[in-house]
């Protein structure tokens, strides 16, 4: 597994996606949390990094994608998927090595925006006085979202040899687990499902670890929801053998 | 507790069935391989040759039946038998954003050489003939030097069984004999199942020929008895001005088969020499011989000659 990881972040960093992908993650965020107006840090006149974590699930939703689409989709086409399988590699080794490799690339794109803790950190008045405990608790909530996505966006790239088809599929999935299940409550308002939906959605979980309390249901959940994603791809790998 | 395995038996399939849906791709395929034979899997297009090897290769699982390699079951020891195994697939997939080194060593790594990934790198880099190429990206290879690369993925882990799908195709003839030479070398110390749908090739390369035609088995023998059965016969092409039916053809003692591809007719008959009997065919029915030949020469070979220096 950890030959496959290793040499698919190499992959990231030897052709242009991982700096594209770290370098536009934090431009956009960048862009929303100082630039533009209404929504940036002055004019909320708080000492907070909640815009960042507002904007950052919609910038993953199609950065991750993106990075992801590849991972069986072009190895397919190829048919180097042939080559992979034929070695002594288990298909979930293959599956794992390629989602910890799109976490990791999460991580990295994640880190640059330390900057802007510490910016805001420093801006506050007095100095430091932010809620600390929430904004690690986010950065880690998004990390967890930030799987979720991953895991989604590789079982997309399995089930197709088509890199658009991936990125398309992996986007509305990731959308909907988003924010259309929230829509789909505010619809059906008080409905016999919406426990279910409401566990289902990965906006109340990330919420509910942005508070800063890290609560083992929410990381339950986020290892969960990326574990049968991952036992959906491997399905779908093991499909070829039928 | 380790298996029981057969030395001499590297390979042992039997009834090999795969199903695609309603389609039979291979049909209870049986044969015994020895260790060291280098065997040549023959048959058209689509007659099951791949469908084989990726069984073999555990890409795929067979519908029915079992086969065991060096030892190990394909099915229940399938991790196993990816370790004795090395495999080639057909059009030879690469990651063409790879270097050739960075590429081995991550093979290396699949196969847990440790230590000794390195040196087997290189090793495979001067046995394969990439030293000239060895600092390039696989995409800016010629397709020769990618099949090299392809041999040597499969060879990284020094496998005993080699499994090759159509090693050749797509090459240019220059490239056919280089790369069928580094075939026969490799082939000295391993067993070798190969593909391929030109009997020229299996020719030059294998001592023992299994051919196959719609996921059966037609023909399994040494190449030699099947290179002296083909012996037997000859194939003239001939050119008449006037129209010949197929009848009065085959009518002409000693002819076979007789075919006709617009302006010629191939006509394949027991030795000796057709061509006086055609000549004397062609007198008696008042028709004349625009042109005659007997194929000896095949076209490879001839195509080969012109491409040299």
């Amino acid at each position: 597994m950890i030959a496959i990881l290793s040499k698919e972040i190499t992959g990231f960093f030897s052709s242009i996606i991982a700096y594209l992908v770290i370098i536009v993650f934090f431009a956009i965020t960048g862009v929303f949390l100082w630039i533009i107006p209404e929504t940036n840090i002055y004019d909320s006149g708080y000492a907070t990094l909640d815009q960042l974590f507002e904007i950052a699930p919609w910038v993953f939703m199609f950065l991750i994608p993106a990075i992801t689409m590849r991972a069986f989709a072009e190895e397919r086409k190829t048919g180097t998927l042939e080559i992979i399988l034929t070695k002594p590699v288990t298909d979930t080794q293959l599956i794992l090595g390629k989602y910890f490799s799109g976490i990791i690339l999460v991580i990295l794109s994640v880190l640059p925006t330390i900057i802007y803790y510490y910016s805001v950190y420093h801006l506050a008045n007095p100095v430091g006085n932010m809620d600390t405990g929430g904004t690690w608790g986010s950065y880690i909530g998004l990390i967890l979202l930030g799987s979720s996505y991953v895991a989604i966006g590789i079982f997309s790239s399995a089930i197709t040899d088509n890199q658009i088809i991936s990125f398309i599929f992996s986007m509305l999935i990731c959308f909907f687990f988003y924010i259309l299940i929230d829509l789909l409550r505010g619809l059906l308002l008080i409905s016999p499902i919406d426990p279910i939906l409401e566990f289902l959605s990965l906006d109340t979980h990330y919420i509910s670890i942005s508070r800063g309390v890290l609560d083992s249901r929410d990381l339950l959940f986020f290892i969960s929801f990326s574990a049968v994603f991952i036992i959906l791809s491997r399905l779908i790998i093991e499909k070829r053998k039928w | 507790m380790q298996p029981e395995r057969n030395i001499k038996l590297t390979i042992i399939a039997q009834n090999l069935t795969k199903i695609y849906g309603t389609q039979k791709a291979v049909d209870h395929i049986s044969f015994r391989i020895e260790k060291g034979e280098v065997v040549g899997f023959l048959g058209p297009n689509g007659a099951g040759k791949s469908t084989t090897m990726k069984i073999l290769a555990c890409y795929t699982l067979p519908t029915e039946g079992h086969a065991m390699i060096s030892g190990y079951n394909i099915i229940t020891q399938n991790l196993l038998v990816r370790k004795h195994i090395g495999y080639l697939p057909e059009q030879n997939p690469l990651y063409n954003d790879m270097y050739i080194k960075e590429y081995l060593l991550f093979l290396s790594k699949l196969h847990q050489l440790g230590k000794n990934a390195n040196s087997r790198v290189e090793e495979m880099i001067e046995m394969t003939g990439l030293t000239p190429e060895q600092h390039k990206k696989i995409g800016q290879l010629s397709k020769g030097y990618k099949q090299r690369v392809g041999l040597a993925q499969a060879l990284i882990h020094n496998p005993d069984v080699l499994l090759l799908d159509e090693p050749t195709s797509g090459l240019d003839p220059n490239q056919i004999i280089e790369i069928r030479n580094l075939i026969k070398t490799i082939g000295k110390t391993k067993t070798i199942i190969l593909s391929s749908h030109i009997l020229q090739e299996v020719q030059a390369m294998c001592n023992r020929i299994i051919i196959i035609n719609a996921g059966k088995i037609v023909a399994d023998d040494t190449t030699d008895n099947l290179i002296n059965s083909q012996k037997q016969r000859i194939t003239v092409q001939v050119e008449f001005k006037n129209t010949v039916s197929k009848q009065q053809l085959l009518s002409i003692d000693g002819v076979i088969k007789a075919d006709f591809n617009q302006p010629k007719w191939f006509i394949v008959s027991e030795k000796p020499d057709i061509r006086e009997k055609l000549f004397e065919f062609a007198v008696n029915s008042g028709n004349n011989i625009l042109e005659m030949t007997k194929d000896n020469l095949n076209l490879e070979q001839i195509f080969q000659q012109l491409t040299v220096n």
